[in-house]
């Protein structure tokens, strides 16, 4: 099997009218971890969700293929069976389908019909995420995301990226709102799956703090500011700037806001 | 009923229908000056919705059904084998074509039967109630046609101190262009507790034809009633389909789980009205429009009596271009001090074309009451879409995942395991 790839270019991306992504450009490939840093509105929650196919975000300019494959082409479905995955900051909840309701019609849609998931090895991987996620067993049968406290659903966002192993993962804040409990309990994920799955697992990492980071051991580092990558190097870059800011980057490279006019 | 149309019925086949049919007088009376007055009598009025031009005239009268015909494989797919029916009568086209009781029931003194024999061998036990309080003939023009053709339907009868544990059903089907005028009498006496399941459906093509459908459900003091239904007629079917309950008894209690499920045109009342101290009435309904039809379902709850107690939940999914108006209607009377009305009326729509709307009512005319009420019409989110897309699941089964969600609050509420059952079924069915 060929090491999954995610390939981002020239990547322009507006919400009503206004361009928030400028020029994103990224290549994330199966057994790398890559780390989106940035300061608040600088564009990184729009790229996890255009690239996922949110409805909201427009594609005006660039391309992106997936394993090859043109990404803005697939429904957003095809994007998921094909093997991207994005854990939301903000997941729906959805009245009346349970949790375990909800993952089984995901893993099933992956396969053909007539070789479904059995029933018990469904229940037992399930068991066995949640047991790793320390999430109580009344999870699976609660309706989706449906009174979840916020560190519930990134919890449970992350136990549906274990059931449905993706071969690349596009985290979005995953880390906001978490207690140093939750967060170490979610970067167990992370990490099983890709010890697990080396190769045959990539992860794009996009967060505002850097202690995540401590967690989660990325191979690259990037900044995000006025829509575009402006800095990447190595998880020395994810230090120097949780001592230090973003400011020296936004002298080096004569920036003065480093929004993209967001509110 | 339009003057030109031609009214296929005249006063003479109902004497000779009555006749035949070994009818007491009383009914007889009652058929002849129904018929007389529905000329006079202008069609209901179901707020929002304008039937004028709907025909309830096109059906035909005379059933040609066997009554040794059985059971269909159609109607065994909503009772089980014969070897697993405990209570069943089943007609088509208003012939009981299978009957069974538990012999248990009848030591107790239940009478289950169809309506026809009921007029016979319990005359005046039907009379008391029969179009006397819950509804009137004289209503409009389809209860009047009602009165005067009532060609099926069945009588359930519970004693005093009865309860009935198993729950009683009834399928009642129609097929070709006969037109069902189906009539539902169930009476519940002091202290008695039961449960009865319906189901209307269509066998054969959908042919244009006409349904008339009146229940009455009476609740004496502390006894409490169960009703479940799945309406599922076809396209060609015009319905007209009024269930009323009639609670007087002190602390009596009636359930509404109503599956509303029809394909063609449909006017639903139901209404209930609470009369005895501490009467409780909960309705439930589950509504799906699709094709072309128009839909009309109104609830009402009348308070009498105090602390009285009414809910109404009833939830509807619209598709393709179904039109359908959800009205909720809560009354409290001058007197019902203590009275609580709640409802809450949802409306999911699912495409450009649909039109759904939720009127809910309080009307009030008592200071010392409770109330509340809570309405939505509303389209799939595509936020909701798109997240369960993002797991990699379709859009159509995303879109089938919603509407099982959406019903489901109603759906897993029914009090009626069979009821819920046939419901899932029959909307996955209507969803797809």
């Amino acid at each position: 099997m060929s090491t999954p790839s995610l390939k981002v270019e020239d990547l322009h991306v507006s919400i009503e009218d206004k361009e928030i992504l400028k020029g994103f450009g990224i290549e994330v490939k199966g057994g790398e971890i890559h780390a989106i840093m940035g300061p608040n509105g600088t564009g990184k929650s729009t790229l996890a969700s255009a690239l996922m196919g949110h409805p909201k975000y427009e594609v005006t300019k660039g391309n992106a293929t997936f394993n090859g494959e043109d990404l803005f082409e697939m429904e957003v479905d095809e994007r998921a069976r094909a093997g991207l995955f994005l854990a939301m900051q903000y997941p729906s909840e959805i009245s009346g389908v349970t949790n375990a309701d909800f993952v089984r019609s995901a893993i099933n849609a992956k396969r053909e019909e007539g070789d479904e998931i059995s029933l018990m090895k469904f229940i037992r991987k399930m068991d066995e995420k949640m047991n790793t996620l320390e999430m109580d067993e009344s999870f699976q049968h609660r309706y989706l995301n449906e009174g979840f406290s916020g560190g519930e659903k990134k919890r449970n966002e992350i136990l549906q990226l274990m059931m449905l192993d993706p071969k690349i993962a596009i985290l979005d804040e995953i880390d906001s709102g978490l207690d140093i409990d939750a967060l170490k309990v979610v970067s167990k994920g992370i990490n099983q799956m890709r010890e697990e799955r080396k190769e045959d697992f990539g992860c794009l990492i996009i967060t505002h703090y850097q202690r995540l980071l401590n967690y989660i051991k990325p191979d690259f580092v990037h900044v995000m500011m006025q829509g575009k990558i402006v800095k990447s190097g190595g998880p020395e870059l994810a230090e120097r700037l949780e001592a230090e800011g973003y400011d020296w980057i936004k002298e080096e490279l004569g920036i003065e806001d480093e929004t993209v006019g967001q509110e | 009923m339009t003057t030109e149309t031609t009214f296929p019925v005249n006063q003479n086949d109902v004497t000779n229908f009555s006749k035949d049919r070994q009818e007491p007088q009383w009914l007889k009376d009652l058929r002849i000056s129904s018929l007389e007055k529905v000329d006079a009598l202008e069609l209901p009025k179901p707020d929002k919705t304008k039937i004028t031009n709907w025909d309830f005239t096109a059906f035909e009268f005379n059933s040609t059904v066997n009554a040794t015909t059985g059971l269909s494989d159609v109607v065994k797919g909503l009772t089980g084998g014969e070897d697993k029916i405990k209570a069943l009568i089943s007609q088509k086209n208003g012939v009981t074509t299978y009957e069974k009781i538990d012999p248990s029931l009848e030591q107790q003194g239940v009478i289950f039967t169809d309506i026809q024999t009921a007029v016979k061998d319990h005359s005046d036990l039907v009379e008391k109630y029969f179009m006397k309080e819950a509804i009137s003939y004289n209503e409009n023009r389809l209860t009047a046609l009602h009165a005067a053709l009532v060609n099926g339907g069945t009588f359930l009868y519970v004693p005093k101190n009865v309860e009935v544990e198993i729950p009683l059903q009834a399928v009642y089907s129609h097929e070709g262009k006969f037109g069902l005028f189906n009539h539902v009498l169930i009476v519940a006496e002091e202290n008695s507790s039961v449960t009865y399941i319906e189901n209307y459906i269509t066998e054969g093509e959908a042919v244009k034809t006409v349904a008339n459908i009146v229940a009455e459900v009476y609740v004496a003091n502390n006894a409490s009633v169960n009703f479940g239904a799945v309406d599922n007629f076809s396209s060609e079917t015009i319905t007209y389909v009024n269930r009323r309950g009639q609670v007087n008894g002190k602390d009596a209690k009636l359930y509404w789980a109503l599956g509303q499920m029809n394909d063609g045109n449909t006017i639903s009342e139901n209404t209930t009205y609470l009369v005895g101290e501490g009467s409780y009435a909960d309705t439930k309904t589950v509504s799906i429009g699709r094709g072309n039809q128009i839909q009309n379902f109104t609830t009402n709850v009348i308070h009498f009596g105090k602390h009285s107690d009414g809910q109404i939940l009833k939830h509807g999914v619209m598709k393709e271009a179904a039109t359908s108006i959800f009205n909720g209607v809560s009354k409290i009377e001058h007197g019902a001090t203590k009275a609580n009305g709640e409802q809450t009326e949802r409306v999911l729509m699912l495409s450009e074309k649909a039109r759904g709307d939720a009127n809910p009512v309080l009307l009030i005319d008592e200071d010392d009451v409770t109330a509340g009420h809570a309405a939505s019409v509303g389209k799939i989110d595509p936020v909701q879409m798109f997240y369960l897309m993002s797991r990699g699941i379709s859009r159509r089964e995303a879109e089938r995942l919603i509407i099982h969600g959406f019903l489901a609050p109603v759906v897993n509420e029914l009090p009626i395991e069979s009821v819920k059952e046939q419901l899932i079924e029959v909307i996955e069915r209507k969803v797809y």
